[in-house]
């Protein structure tokens, strides 16, 4: 199968949904004749034109508020941030009212919105751009969490979160956008809320996604060297959440270790864990493990930031912990 | 010159949303109504002069002061009063309350309780009639003290970079809560605010329903065969708090008993019988017709059941996954 990099398997799922529905479009910040801030968009303005690839001012709460008016009257708006350190400034349009709208109106309205934006950290770029907030979108109710961790999750994904009626938030990551993966020429999409197996194992279950899909991949090679075999669970969509798909790894591994590179108060691995010790509080064989970032605005300098993020080391340390 | 018929109606929409605001007094004195209700009781004759100068299908977009909208679009008084009494025969199921009244099948998308929110929405809506070609023009209402948000600023740049087909009234009733203009908005005629955008913008006499029909009339006019955005400031006045729960303490009683004297209802009553369009027995009667459907509205709002607890987890999603909360 060929190898794309993520950010051209993002592209291609863009302009197939757009060659697939005249009804969608792309809106945002440098996403026209830039071709987006990570490449995305490129090549987009050239075959759909203007109209359907909008160039946009830097006004992240008003790029949302557009694009809930826009499919409120019929369109498919997938609206580009940036980044997700933006979407903050966007919150009150995307918590306030892309999530709460369906719902406060009892039904009468269908809002199909993509809300893509790059998230995470591991390049210095500093407190205000190295955020990973899965955990703020999740905790909303009435929005769709997508955060894929390789070019064909990616491509997949997309696609679906295109054709959703639900307002979805795709989250990339930065640091993913030049990693190559195989993606097959053929037309395909993945549905929400079906985890993947990154690496089957019966020793220990850790749930990763984004960049931490990879750490726990590593974590794994070096834990398989001790004979532990780690099974990596990438639920690949935080909302909807595949708990059966967890429940049943835990059922066999007895072991759980949650990898996020969100802080780690009141994360996403924080929900995860209660679950999982609600259900399997008789059969666990160890209390269950979080590896997350340091509960710290992210720092600048090289080694502190390095100190900040979760790791694959502390993903070995942490199954260690309740191995041996 | 405005038809006969349309002058008529529009005194019946004033009188409807008086009457029906009363009873909504009454009622959330009487604690049937919940949490938060402004009223609109003063300012009739913007909602009725703007929104009956507009095509069936025009979407309307508005603020949490929603009821005259919703009601001068022609929404339902009863499943208005079932959606504040919180009952499931509510327009929005009894999910939405007061301030978030919506009625899609009526172009109506409804209130937003974060003042200026609604802007970027309204001209993204805008962005659908222009992209879609349909001849349809947004109208989008907001109060004095949405005009000093940020969203606000961002919605109208929007809207003239794009020429969007989308007509921004403000109603300024001089205050934001209990705070004066004077206080809030380094201009305080707000039609000049449009300026900024390189946008036309009107001033009106939004005590005077005909005068605010005939300037939308030409706005929407001129909006529609593609002049891009265009700014109407509605001058008028609440007579009671903001919401319920505000007594009024930073106005001064001569001041509201001042604008009291101008009040839409009776000024249109007059006009009509002066210019014969309607008799006085004309108006009484309507005066009776507005009382039995407000009482009616009363009697079904009381009458309706609560939504079912099976109805909590509803409408969170358009599309369901076995992942979800459910009950």
């Amino acid at each position: 199968m060929r190898e794309i990099r993520t950010h051209e398997a993002l592209n291609e799922a863009l302009a197939e949904e757009m060659r697939r529905d005249p009804n969608v479009f792309v809106m945002g910040e440098d996403v026209g004749l830039f071709g987006g801030t990570f490449r995305v968009t490129e090549h987009l303005l050239a075959e759909f034109g203007a109209k359907r690839v909008r160039d946009t001012p830097i006004a992240e709460a008003g790029i949302v508020g557009l694009a809930i008016g826009a499919a409120l009257g019929g369109l498919r708006p997938v609206p580009e941030l940036m980044t997700m350190n933006f979407a903050i400034v966007a919150m009150d349009q995307i918590i306030n009212h892309a999530a709460k709208l369906r719902y406060m109106f009892g039904g009468q309205v269908r809002l199909p919105i993509t809300i893509r934006a790059a998230g995470g950290g591991g390049t210095q770029k500093g407190a205000q751009h190295s955020h990973s907030i899965e955990s703020w979108f999740v905790n909303a109710p009435g929005l769709r969490v997508v955060i894929p961790s390789t070019p064909y999750d990616a491509k997949g994904l997309l696609k679906t979160a295109i054709r959703s009626d639900d307002v979805v938030v795709f989250i990339e990551h930065e640091m993913l956008y030049g990693v190559k993966g195989p993606v097959p020429e053929d037309e395909y999409a993945i549905p929400f809320g079906v985890a993947d197996v990154k690496r089957p194992g019966s020793d220990v279950t850790i749930v990763a996604w984004s960049r931490m899909v990879h750490e726990a991949l590593r974590a794994a090679e070096t834990l398989a060297q001790e004979g532990i075999e780690i099974e990596v669970i990438d639920p690949r969509t935080l909302d909807p959440f595949d708990w059966d798909g967890l429940y049943a790894s835990v059922a066999r591994t007895r072991r759980c270790v949650i990898a996020e590179e969100g802080w780690r108060t009141l994360g996403v691995g924080a929900e995860i864990a209660a679950r999982v010790q609600e259900r399997f509080f008789y059969e666990l064989d160890a209390p269950v493990q979080r590896v997350a970032a340091a509960d710290v605005p992210t720092p600048y300098a090289r080694e502190l930031e390095q100190a900040a993020l979760p790791h694959a080391a502390d993903i070995v340390r942490a199954v260690l912990k309740i191995t041996t | 010159m405005i038809p006969a018929a349309d002058q008529i109606e529009m005194y019946r929409l004033m009188l409807l949303i008086r009457r029906l605001e009363e009873r909504v007094a009454e009622t959330y004195s009487e604690q049937r109504i919940g949490g938060f209700t402004h009223l609109y009781i003063g300012q009739e004759a913007v909602a009725v002069g703007a929104i009956t100068a507009l095509n069936h299908d025009d979407p309307v977009i508005d603020t949490y002061r929603d009821h005259g909208h919703f009601l001068a679009r022609g929404g339902d008084p009863n499943r208005f009063l079932a959606e504040l009494f919180g009952r499931d025969t509510g327009i929005c199921r009894g999910k939405g309350g007061s301030m978030h009244l919506a009625d899609v099948e009526r172009y109506f998308y409804g209130g937003t309780g974060i003042v200026g929110a609604s802007i970027p929405i309204a001209t993204g809506l805008a962005l659908a009639c222009q992209v879609r070609g349909d001849d349809r023009i947004v109208m989008s209402f907001f109060g004095d003290g949405a005009t000093n948000q940020g969203v606000w600023h961002e919605g109208l740049n929007f809207a003239k970079l794009w020429n969007l087909p989308v007509v921004f009234v403000c109603e300024n009733n001089f205050y934001g809560i209990g705070t004066d203009v004077r206080l809030a908005s380094s201009l305080t005629e707000v039609y000049k605010k449009a300026a900024g955008y390189g946008m036309p913008g009107f001033q009106v006499d939004g005590m005077d329903v005909l005068a605010v029909r005939q300037l939308c009339e030409e706005v929407v006019r001129t909006v529609r065969g593609g002049s891009g955005p265009v700014l109407v400031e509605a001058i008028c006045y609440r007579y009671q708090g903001h919401s319920m729960t505000d007594p009024g303490r930073y106005r001064a009683r001569a001041e509201e008993e001042l604008w009291r004297r101008r009040d839409p209802i009776p000024r249109l009553a007059k006009t009509l019988q002066a210019d014969g369009v309607a008799s006085a027995e004309r108006l009484a009667e309507i005066e009776r017709e507005v009382e039995q459907v407000t009482e009616a509205a009363v009697a079904f709002a009381e009458s309706s059941p609560p939504p079912p607890l099976s109805a909590l987890y509803e409408h969170v999603f358009a599309e369901r996954f076995p992942g979800d909360p459910h009950a």
